[in-house]
């Protein structure tokens, strides 16, 4: 009797604990080796450039405006996020309206409103709001300069005022990702501290650890400096991008060998970057290798200061004419991209140039010789380079094919090889600044999503440094006329057309060697399905699964 | 004893002083942008002042050594540039890391050294010493990075006994001593055993031969002493310079290895220091440095203290 009564428990319970294990079995985690040192920040504006918007921004987070990311075969280009729509207005080009998509809530189930984007907005511009966070700036600002207000019109629009007319905003914006002004406050609630800045700056530190946006993916776990868990977002507004994988957990591997080891050993699912020399063996192992045209250029940036060898565009020319890009696709294993230019020529901004950047050592040659140059009597140039850092891909083996290339054609090439960060701040000071140590040339790369970052930020006369990263202080009253054309025109297509014109002008006057371009490549195990490499600097998670 | 303790505190307060100032000028003197892992190079020339300023970078050095200095004392050593955290809390998590490995990996070390060194000492010249001193040779000479990789290859890529990398299934966060956890301690502290184990083994060896030829050992073997009694007379006065070795060892390795942590991705203080370095995060840089620093120094004190209680004539000296 008594066991007739305690058998129907035991079933349920069994059944129960069945239950359990089949979901627990069930769950699909994806692990991933990212080639940070550290959790990129988890607060809403990731650092460690764009993988850190690639792992912690766009998983977690949404923007006003997004990239599409669902196409290997087509430039990324911009769509609505959280913003339906957008319009500058018709009187003072200063002015933005955003209409914004309705019913979406944050990870803590607050609702975003016009309220959310202000909120994001002074968190980074407003020095005086509760919220401003000093850490937030520079990462954000810089990558929409002329943003500098925003208003409530009403719970679904809000208006963003620029300095100037800017026809950049919306692309900018891909890189301002909401946070949730409730989540927030609950953590500024909760903090120890007597100054309203102390708890601030507490409620930030505790919001990295527990954060809440919007985006497909929801922190669960944060071990810092360790790893990173979300788990899917079954509510997401956008039901294409509502996550098929349940978990992802982002670990930290700075190190290519321990990456590869991860992924050969079945440690993880995906690493970033895999060294050249150990595709073979991950793709023995039946993983996949995925890469694509990237956004980036690797690039000599030449000077124009007084003095400069590179004055002479015949040189500058030459220069480009003689880079043996076939041979150093074969030495970096393919996993390189060859450039036509800051964009390619499938890219709306492309715009026919006339000089055609090809392997061409003959007309190279004879370019140097009418500027006075030869193999028996070469011209001498030096290049202030770095043995490592984060976009640089290999810059040791690949400079130095490089001057090997020129090297025929009747350059004598130099290098000044320092280490990355302090060459990262010397591109900030320019050519004529004694950083430079004589060098006429600077190696570094740079992402090229955007018309600011890609070409106006080396070109402008209005961008000398120390302002920003015309370090070799190109650029004249006609280049200026191209900038300000594109920046004030508000359609697309014609914005698109007037970039076009400036990115042929630039090819034209050859203001960059045109070196490499990187292709982004990760190695993924078979099982992880639905992975598209778009041609971007990021990569969407949420539209993956697992087997 | 207390006299020697306090005459060594005493040594130890300038050492630390110095220690101080050296890594503030160290990092500071290094070329390069403290602000370069929270503003891109396209910052603008405001923008960058606007951050110099809320980070306090635009005092004098002076002015910041002391600031530092004092709120290092109330045991503030201020804020991560590039995470926000407190500098304390991540050293003191990363340095707990790698005190757990270097702890393992001196236990290790100072068993095997001091197994091969006693061996070695007391067969001189036999095939035994030789094959001994082999291997504690090529525990010095072995690029330990490169043996951390061979290990990985051998050990957890081709045959897959033990993981690769990190420090337990779900991170340092929840760790047990169970065998889950404990294999991640495996391959790193294998590697990092191999330097102390070398130095030790040499040290010993060295050390027992010398005992091995003094004349109260003789004239302990003509009292017709055990074996085992004349081992054990040669193992006490080994002892204190066998443990000033260890101990030296313990604090080389509680700096954490920056190459071993990152082939094994070990969340430790070289870790921590990989990461400070490549972000420039001044803070956190000079926060770790300190902290491993005034360990070095205290376990240097540990080991005095210690060394006199084995051999009286130290504290009287």
């Amino acid at each position: 009797m008594k066991s007739a009564r305690l058998a129907p428990m035991a079933a349920v319970l069994a059944a129960a604990l069945a239950t359990c294990g089949a979901a627990h079995a069930q769950e699909k985690v994806l692990r991933i080796a990212m080639t940070a040192a550290d959790i990129p920040r988890t607060l809403g504006q990731p650092d460690q450039g764009f993988e850190g918007n690639r792992f912690t921004g766009i998983p977690m987070y949404d923007a006003l405006t997004h990239w599409d990311l669902s196409k290997s075969d087509a430039p990324s280009v911009l769509i609505p996020g959280l913003a339906l729509s957008w319009a500058v207005d018709a009187k003072d080009k200063t002015k933005w309206v955003f209409k914004l998509r309705p019913g979406v809530k944050f990870h803590d189930g607050s609702a975003f409103s016009a309220d959310a984007v202000v909120w994001n907005v002074r968190k980074v511009l407003d020095k005086d709001a509760p919220h401003f966070d000093a850490s937030q700036v520079g990462v954000t600002a810089s990558r929409m300069p002329t943003l500098r207000s925003a208003k409530k019109i009403d719970d679904l629009t809000v208006e963003l005022t620029t300095s100037e007319p800017d026809a950049f905003l919306p692309l900018n914006l891909t890189n301002l990702f909401m946070a949730s002004p409730a989540h927030w406050q609950k953590k500024f609630d909760a903090a120890a501290g007597a100054a309203p800045a102390d708890k601030a700056k507490a409620a930030w530190i505790a919001f990295a650890a527990d954060a809440s946006g919007t985006g497909p993916f929801k922190m669960a776990r944060f071990v810092s400096r360790e790893r990173l868990e979300v788990v899917a977002n079954k509510a997401y507004w956008d039901p294409k991008r509502t996550p098929k994988i349940d978990r992802v957990v982002m670990l930290p591997m700075p190190e290519a060998n321990a990456r590869t080891a991860a992924i050969l050993s079945g440690q993880v699912d995906w690493i970033e970057a895999p060294s050249p020399d150990a595709m073979a063996s991950i793709q023995g192992r039946g993983h996949k290798i995925y890469f694509n045209q990237q956004p980036h250029v690797w690039p000599w940036q030449l000077s124009f200061a007084e003095g400069s060898p590179w004055l002479d565009k015949r040189v500058r020319q030459a220069a480009n004419l003689c880079v043996d890009r076939t041979g150093l696709l074969k030495l970096l294993g393919g996993m390189m991209g060859v450039p036509k230019g800051t964009v390619p020529p499938s890219h709306p901004w492309w715009g026919n140039p006339k000089f055609d950047i090809v392997y061409d050592p003959v007309a190279g040659k004879k370019l140097l010789a009418e500027a006075g140059h030869s193999p028996a009597k070469p011209l001498k140039v030096k290049v202030q380079i770095s043995a490592s850092g984060s976009g640089q891909m290999q810059p040791l083996p690949m400079n130095e094919f490089v001057q090997q290339s020129l090297k025929t054609c009747g350059f004598d090439v130099q290098f000044d090889v320092i280490e990355w960060n302090t060459l990262f701040t010397n591109w900030r000071k320019g050519a004529k600044d004694p950083s430079a140590n004589g060098a006429n040339a600077i190696n570094v790369s740079f992402a090229a999503m955007d018309p600011f970052f890609a070409m106006v930020r080396f070109v402008s006369t209005n961008t000398f440094p120390p302002v920003s990263n015309n370090w070799g202080y190109f650029g004249n009253a006609e280049i200026d006329k191209l900038v300000a054309d594109a920046r004030n025109t508000f359609d697309d297509k014609g914005r698109d057309v007037a970039l076009s014109k400036l990115h042929a002008r630039i090819v034209d006057e050859a203001p960059f060697v045109w070196i490499a371009h990187d292709v982004g490549p990760r190695a993924i195990a078979a099982k992880v399905k639905g992975v598209v490499q778009p041609r971007s600097w990021f990569i969407d998670i949420a539209t993956m699964s697992m087997d | 004893m207390f006299p020697l303790l306090l005459r060594r505190l005493l040594y130890a307060l300038p050492i630390m002083v110095g220690v101080a100032l050296v890594c503030f000028m160290l990092v500071h003197l290094a070329p390069g942008d403290p602000l370069v892992s929270i503003l891109p190079p396209d910052a603008s020339g405001e923008l960058q002042a606007q951050l110099r300023t809320l980070y306090g970078f635009d005092r004098s050095y002076p002015e910041q050594f002391a600031g530092w200095v004092w709120r290092a004392l109330q045991g503030d050593l201020g804020t991560s540039i590039a995470t926000g955290r407190a500098v304390s809390d991540e050293v003191l998590k990363a340095v707990g890391n790698t005190l757990r490995l270097a702890v393992f990996a001196t236990l290790v070390g100072f068993a095997f050294g001091a197994l091969f060194g006693f061996v070695a000492g007391y067969f001189q010249n036999s095939w035994v010493d030789k094959a001994a001193s082999m291997l504690a040779v090529l525990g010095v000479s072995v690029p330990h990075y490169w043996l951390g990789m061979v290990m990985v290859i051998v050990f957890a890529v081709l045959l897959p006994w033990l993981p690769p990398s990190g420090a337990g299934p779900g991170g340092s966060a929840d760790w047990l001593w169970n065998w889950e956890h404990m294999q991640h301690l495996v391959l790193p502290a294998l590697t990092m055993s191999v330097i102390p184990m070398g130095i030790v083994a040499r040290t010993v060896r060295a050390l027992v031969a010398d005992i091995l030829a003094q004349e109260f050992i003789v004239g302990l073997r003509a009292k017709g002493l055990t074996d085992l009694g004349i081992f054990l007379h040669v193992v006490k006065n080994a002892a204190p310079t066998a443990l000033a070795v260890m101990g030296l060892q313990l604090g080389y390795l509680l700096g954490g290895s920056i190459l071993i942590e990152t082939v094994f991705s070990w969340p430790g203080a070289g870790f921590l220091l990989n990461s400070a370095i490549f972000q420039r995060d001044l803070p956190l840089l000079q926060g770790t440095i300190l902290v491993l620093a005034m360990f070095f120094v205290l376990l240097n004190l540990v080991v005095d203290v210690v060394q006199s209680l084995l051999d009286p004539r130290m504290a009287r000296g």
